[in-house]
């Protein structure tokens, strides 16, 4: 801590005149109003890797391919194959000789992100208007055109985030840089 | 520069800092410069300007009154850039600033740069909330009016999405400008609350060590931040260069990461989980990460790197044999402050010192110029700045040996700027 007795030595050190502008660090007011997590089951959508924060429910692929054909398939095709190279959700492989294509199956290195995303941003034009239990539908569908889970393999909070990403490896945490 | 050329500047007397017409500095300092057109007065040569000087018309007649909410002249034609619209993307996308026609080191908040992920929010103040929960030893939710109450803090920052200047890691885009190629940093007085205040409020439990910020627009965007980044310096920002965020930046209330990659500072910011470990959303897996030519990709690749970019004379733009200009830019660095700015018109064979125009602070936009005389022959503009922390610039070439092709994210490198015998500017590789 800089201290006033520092502050004073460090004038006098450089023949400054004292004039100190006093700027001690005020009470912040408290005015957050006290909730419990309860009160934020429909306000927090965060589903982690973990699972922990998962909702209820649960879906396969079979149920998927319906939901994903009306919601989905104008930007993703019926079989995720996109209408571009941001809207591909299958193939590429990170080992290609040219800049690789990077999709669900070949970059994402969670499951959960799958889920997660789909509840909170998609579809792109009515997002959070599927229910937990199509969330669960689509996310299956999307894992299975990527030959990670099989067509009726259910989903739901224990199993979803458990489904292991073939680029689970592929990245190096830079977060200690800051 | 040629024989001939290093002549006429002898004879002109004119004090060289670096090959191929850049002079020293003193001539910037002495100069009376004409607003803030490109080429320096002629004064300097000591001729008679010729100009005709008489009373304009307008300072005859009275002009329109006050106005409510001031705009801009008509004369300067500022806007942003943005791409097209993608039908596929409602209201996503980006638009740029427009730097070559900015002076100074402040951004007009109508001219900040923007990236949505799902369009702009249309946020009553009144409606929105701030909720804090997670690892904490009380969950708070706080509304707008009471947070104007706190303390607040005011920091001059740049803000850059990390994809800024991507494109020149692929090459190509010759007629890029200084505003399609690196309008994606803006800089600003953000005014708010540290972040720390409020996470301090809730009490942050021992086993945190993440916070997750999620914003109230349609794609809910969030970002794992880490909890000594959010107690350190994090603001929550509720005005922009005085006035309240424009919603385009998060009205009512962003976070601000100094220094950071611009997309960790969620816009809108409504839900703030204390957490162990990392959410691992969207934006901070499958976008905003760096593979590497190994195909490894680096994740959480957060402080923004030391940069410059001229912005004047750049891409599109031309200059006139003999005349003098002022080439001018501007530095900033995520590590500290830009502690020198050098400029090469010799596409970095020689390089003379700018002169830094603006204060050096920390983490902010610094305007820096040197006057050139341009001989007539082909040149090639660069800056090159240091930060505080020791940090150069790198060139192109260092960028992809190190990093690749593939990324697209955090390229600081060095701008060359072609000028050919026309005097045409234009994007080059060298």
């Amino acid at each position: 801590m800089f201290t006033f007795r520092r502050l004073l030595k460090t004038c006098a050190l450089f023949g400054c005149s004292v004039t100190v502008l006093v700027s001690t660090a005020q009470e912040q007011v408290k005015l957050g109003q006290a909730i419990t997590e309860a009160s934020l089951a429909e306000f927090d959508l965060i589903a982690e890797p973990s699972g922990i924060s998962f909702p209820a429910g649960s879906g396969t692929a079979r149920q998927g391919k319906i939901i994903f054909e009306n919601r989905c398939s104008v930007c993703h095709g019926s079989n995720g194959e996109g209408n571009s190279a941001a809207t591909v959700l299958v193939g590429g492989d990170m080992k290609s000789l040219d800049s690789p294509l990077r999709t669900v199956g070949s970059y994402w290195p969670y499951s959960s992100t799958v889920f997660d995303f789909i509840r909170r941003a998609m579809p792109a034009n009515a997002p959070k208007s599927l229910t937990d239990e199509e969330t669960y539908q689509v996310a299956a569908y999307v894992l299975y055109l990527n030959g990670l889970v099989a067509e009726d393999e259910i989903m739901d909070a224990k199993t979803l985030p458990q489904v292991r990403m073939p680029n689970a490896e592929g990245f190096i945490d830079q977060s200690h840089i800051q | 520069m040629t024989k001939s050329s290093k002549d006429q500047n002898k004879r002109l007397n004119l004090d060289m800092a670096a090959a191929n017409g850049l002079l020293s500095r003193r001539h910037l300092l002495n100069a009376a410069l004409g607003g803030a057109g490109l080429a320096m007065s002629q004064s300097l040569l000591g001729q008679e300007a010729g100009v005709k000087l008489e009373i304009p018309a307008w300072s005859k007649t009275p002009g329109p009154g006050t106005s409510p909410y001031g705009k801009t002249s008509a004369h300067a034609k500022l806007e942003r850039q943005s791409g097209f619209d993608n039908p596929f993307y409602p209201g996503g996308g980006a638009s740029r600033s427009p730097l070559q026609h900015l002076q100074g080191t402040i951004t007009p908040n109508s001219l900040h740069f923007e990236r949505h992920h799902a369009g702009v929010p249309a946020i009553d103040p009144d409606g929105h909330k701030l909720v804090i929960h997670g690892l904490v030893r009380q969950p708070l939710v706080f509304n707008y009016e009471d947070l104007l109450k706190y303390q607040m803090v005011s920091k001059i920052h740049f803000l850059e999405c990390s994809g800024n200047s991507g494109a020149l890691l692929y090459g190509g885009n010759p007629d890029g400008t200084a505003q399609s190629l690196h309008g994606l940093v803006s800089c600003a007085e953000w005014t708010g609350i540290p972040l720390s205040a409020l996470l301090g409020e809730a009490g942050v439990l021992p086993e945190a060590r993440w916070i997750a910020a999620v914003g109230a627009d349609a794609a809910s965007m969030g970002r794992s931040i880490p909890l000594d980044k959010a107690m350190d310096d994090s603001l929550l920002a509720l005005f922009q260069n005085g006035e309240p965020v424009r919603p385009e930046q998060g009205y009512p209330m962003r976070l601000f990461n100094p220094g950071w990659e611009g997309n960790t500072s969620v816009k809108w910011l409504t839900q703030i989980k204390v957490t162990r470990n990392p959410l691992q959303f969207r934006d901070e897996t499958s976008k905003y990460t760096d593979t590497m030519p190994d195909r490894k990709s680096l994740q959480f690749t957060f402080p923004m790197e030391v940069k410059s970019v001229i912005t004047s004379p750049s891409g599109q733009m031309s200059v006139t044999q003999g005349s003098i200009y002022r080439v001018t830019g501007i530095a900033w660095s995520g590590a500290g402050s830009i502690r020198r700015v050098e400029v090469s018109a010799d596409g970095g064979q020689t390089w003379g010192d700018a002169l830094v125009e603006s204060q050096q602070l920390d983490r902010a936009l610094v305007r820096f110029s040197i006057p050139w005389r341009w001989d007539g022959s082909p040149a090639v503009l660069q800056s090159r700045a240091t930060d505080s922390a020791g940090n150069v610039q790198p060139t192109r070439n260092s960028v992809i040996a190190a990093k690749g092709t593939i990324n697209r994210y955090h390229n600081p490198c060095i701008q060359s700027w072609g000028v050919n015998t026309a005097g045409e500017v234009t994007n080059v590789y060298v």
